[in-house]
């Protein structure tokens, strides 16, 4: 991709910072967003209720 | 109409192409027509269920209780779906096509499936009214189980969550046919991101209804024999709250959009804006778990985690964007010579154009009274004195009418010449909608919340209990709250036909834009090339949005402080 | 502007101005003490949601509540067919939904304690004790206890707050807290 007036001179070779080449990702992010929801709010909760324990 | 020749190798079909006069943008024709498509259709559900949201007002108003209990379960279930979901989404999906193909210059991909998305939404947005109006399937917007409706009803949403999730996937395809193509150059705009972010949301979501409702229409033709009420809950929760995230998210996106068009606002910091974004990707579908606070059987370590977005980072990402937002405008004010005190950017600020009034209010609105509600509300213990109460749904309609929908209206006003390249029709009444579309949902919210403080249940046709076995009486200004709510209800009804008129005559029967209406008039404020660069030290001060998210903050702690003050007075319990 | 892409290839080394980091620190160290306060509450307040629950199937619940009713009736509320229960303080208490009453009425003494449970025997219903303002969500085939404590004497009505069909309006019940006798 051509990187004309995208930045400064001393822009041009330098390396994308890692959370910005993340953030940059949308299919990572896409990932990320339902692999944390689906942990810790889905699979965590249906855990749970899946604990609960019957009455005597 | 230039059309273009850059139709690529490896397209499946030729894009036609038009350049924007006044952003001069690339105009993908496709996407334009997806867009407007999208965006009528949801402006007819916005209409439709914003009259049955006025006969349910007028029932709960005590002295006009207007329609009968059957009537009243039915519509109300016909309110929640056409303007919780239907109008929403149908709107959500012009916005993802608007901030893929349009601000990145690109064509959109696979455009016939986005045409099936359409249809399939639309055929199950009717689907789904049409059960609802036949009367069989009054289960409220949730539809817990056991309580059943009939299996069309639950069809009619899968098929619309099947077509909303073809719109995402045609939404990330537009990204990367974007990106291959070079359309544009670096990261995406940061609108655009916030759109990514509704997307990704709105996958979570869909996901969740499928894992959801297709067993509940399977059992609902008899496939199925049992359904567990409590884990139909948690998953269902995670489709109905992530819905409302969605919308948070493209709402954050227009709020962006409509500041830098019209006042030529850059973010403060695309660092910090983009990561108040991850915030909301990451943690804000945690917030389902506000629903499950007091509901045997599961832990409190699960509630106090979930309910807290993890530790409120994403509260912290939308307290980032109410900080951001205003102090982009604030900049991009004071750059244009507007220094006096600490308001003189806001008080000269385009208060007339009917798109800026939408968005402070629809930030105002969404901040003050929806966000610090939710939060307060989605306290594990707090939520003991709130659950079902009437304060849920004054709760929502701060955040999903007040912030969300109002900042879909002032879009809308920028689409119009945009998109529709339409003169805006009745001007005056456009300025003032905003206004009086604000204020009655304002009042709809404080009077709901109000009298759920004071205990009134939530669904409820009488709360005077006249057919009840045994007496009860809720406060008598209780019943004054539900007389106001009434009355604003009234005037955001008002409000909404306002919008709803000028846009339908605007769209029909507007004037088209003529080249001379654009140099007179231009639908975007001046540029951006007056701001100093995002997040240097030559910033100006921001002496007004340091004030403005101090008041906040203040209401936020007293307001939170006083709802465990009002929980340590009832019974213990353990 | 928002609605382009950054001008700055590396907008991510940008740095930040001091107000937005200032306001980043309050709002992340606000959101702290919130989930603290949500924490320490379960160490030094007295209004907290047990998390102790059964599955139990509601025919069986509806026997146990309707025993419990049977042997510590006292009188019958008013002119109706339901059974006033006075249950010994510090004992499991007994209180289901159905369509569309709260079964039976509860008499408690004030300052006993007292575990309570609740379920449905058909669809979900919302427990809301008013005035108080106690809201409880309950559902068919779970039994929630909960150790209650009432403080103040009176009559206290039990509405149900989650809609439960055409006669959702009507479904109230009655907890009566006396003092000690």
């Amino acid at each position: 991709m051509s990187e004309q007036s995208t930045g400064s001179a001393d822009q041009q070779d330098e390396r994308v910072p890692a959370m910005q080449r993340l953030l940059d990702n949308p299919f990572l992010l896409l990932f990320m967003g339902v692999a944390t929801p689906a942990a810790l709010y889905l699979i965590w909760g249906v855990m749970e209720l899946s604990q609960v324990p019957l009455a005597q | 109409m230039a059309v273009d020749a850059q139709a690529p190798a490896r397209g499946f079909y030729e894009a036609k192409f038009r350049t924007c006069p006044e952003t001069g943008l690339k105009v993908c024709a496709q996407a334009e027509a997806l867009i407007k498509a999208n965006a009528v259709v949801a402006v007819v559900f916005l209409a439709v269920g914003g009259f049955f949201g006025l006969l349910v007002a007028l029932t709960r108003w005590p002295a006009v209780h207007l329609l009968p209990a059957d009537w009243f379960y039915l519509l109300l279930t016909a309110h929640g779906a056409d303007v919780l979901l239907f109008w929403i989404i149908f709107f959500e999906m012009a916005v993802l096509y608007f901030a893929s193909a349009i601000l990145l210059n690109c064509r959109l991909a696979a455009p016939k499936f986005a045409w099936l998305g359409f249809i399939l939404m639309l055929v199950g947005a009717i689907v789904a009214n049409v059960a609802v109006l036949q009367g069989e399937s009054s289960v409220m917007f949730t539809s817990y189980v056991p309580m059943q409706a009939a299996p069309h009803f639950y069809l009619g949403l899968i098929l619309f969550a099947v077509g909303a999730l073809i719109g995402c996937f045609v939404f990330f395809g537009t990204l990367v046919i974007a990106k291959e193509e070079g359309t544009y150059q670096g990261s995406i705009p940061l609108v655009t991101f916030g759109a990514v972010t509704a997307a990704i949301i709105a996958v979570f979501t869909i996901a969740s209804g499928a894992i959801i409702l297709i067993p509940t229409f399977l059992w609902s033709v008899g496939y199925i024999s049992h359904i567990d009420p409590l884990m139909y809950k948690v998953v269902w929760w995670a489709m109905g709250h992530s819905s409302q995230q969605i919308n948070v998210s493209a709402q954050v996106a227009i709020w962006y959009a409509i500041a830098a068009m019209l006042l030529g606002a850059k973010p403060l910091s695309e660092k910090v804006s983009r990561m108040a974004f991850l915030m909301y990707i990451l943690f804000l579908q945690l917030a389902s778990a506000h629903h499950l606070l007091v509901e045997p059987g599961i832990s409190s370590e699960w509630k106090i985690f979930n309910t807290s977005y993890a530790l409120y980072l994403a509260v912290l990402g939308s307290m980032i964007h109410g900080m951001s937002i205003p102090g982009a405008m604030e900049a991009a004010q004071r750059k244009r010579g507007l220094t006096n005190g600490a308001f003189e950017w806001l008080r000269k600020a385009p208060w007339g154009n009917p798109a800026f009034s939408g968005t402070v209010f629809s930030i105002g609105i969404f901040g003050f009274l929806g966000g610090i509600s939710g939060v307060v509300m989605g306290t594990e213990q707090l939520n003991l004195i709130m659950h079902n109460t009437l304060y849920v749904p004054g709760h929502f309609h701060a955040t999903v009418v007040g912030g969300t929908t109002l900042a879909f209206m002032a879009i809308t006003y920028l689409l119009v010449p945009l998109i529709f390249r339409k003169e805006i029709m009745l001007k005056k009444v456009a300025q003032w909608q905003p206004y009086v579309f604000g204020i009655g949902i304002a009042g709809i919210s404080l009077f709901m919340m109000g009298a759920g403080t004071l205990g009134v249940s939530r669904r409820h046709w009488d709360i005077g209990f006249s057919d009840a076995a045994m007496s009860f009486d809720y406060p008598a200004m209780a019943f004054a709250m539900m007389t106001m709510n009434g009355i604003a209800g009234v005037l955001a009804t008002v409000g909404g036909l306002m919008f709803v008129i000028v846009i339908v005559l605007s769209v029909f029967f507007g004037k088209p834009r003529t080249p001379e209406a654009i140099a007179a008039t231009p639908t975007l404020g001046a540029g951006g090339e007056v701001v100093a660069q995002a997040g240097s030290e030559t910033h100006p001060k921001l002496p007004g949005t340091i004030i403005l998210v101090a008041v906040f903050l203040v209401a936020f702690v007293l307001y939170y402080y006083v709802n465990w003050k009002y929980l340590s007075e009832i019974w213990p319990l353990s | 502007m928002a609605i382009l892409p950054p001008e700055n290839r590396l907008w991510w080394k940008e740095p930040l101005s001091g107000t937005e980091i200032v306001w980043i620190a309050v709002a992340f160290v606000w959101g702290l003490v919130m989930f603290g306060t949500m924490v320490s509450w379960h160490f030094v307040g007295k209004q907290n949601l047990s998390n102790e629950a059964y599955r139990i199937d509601p025919a069986v619940y509806a026997e146990l509540t309707e025993a419990q009713a049977e042997k510590y009736k006292v009188r019958m509320e008013g002119n109706l067919d339901v059974p006033v229960s006075h249950p010994p303080p510090g004992s499991d208490v007994y209180m289901l939904g159905r369509l569309w009453e709260w079964w039976p009425v509860l008499e408690l003494e004030k300052d006993q304690t007292y575990r309570l449970h609740l379920s449905s025997v058909d669809w979900q219903h919302g427990f809301s004790l008013q005035p108080q303002n106690i809201n409880l969500q309950i559902h068919p085939g779970y039994d929630m206890v909960l150790t209650i404590k009432p403080d103040k004497a009176g009559e206290y009505a039990v509405v149900c707050n989650e809609f439960c069909g055409i006669g959702h309006h009507t479904m109230v019940g009655k907890i009566y807290v006396v003092d000690k006798k």
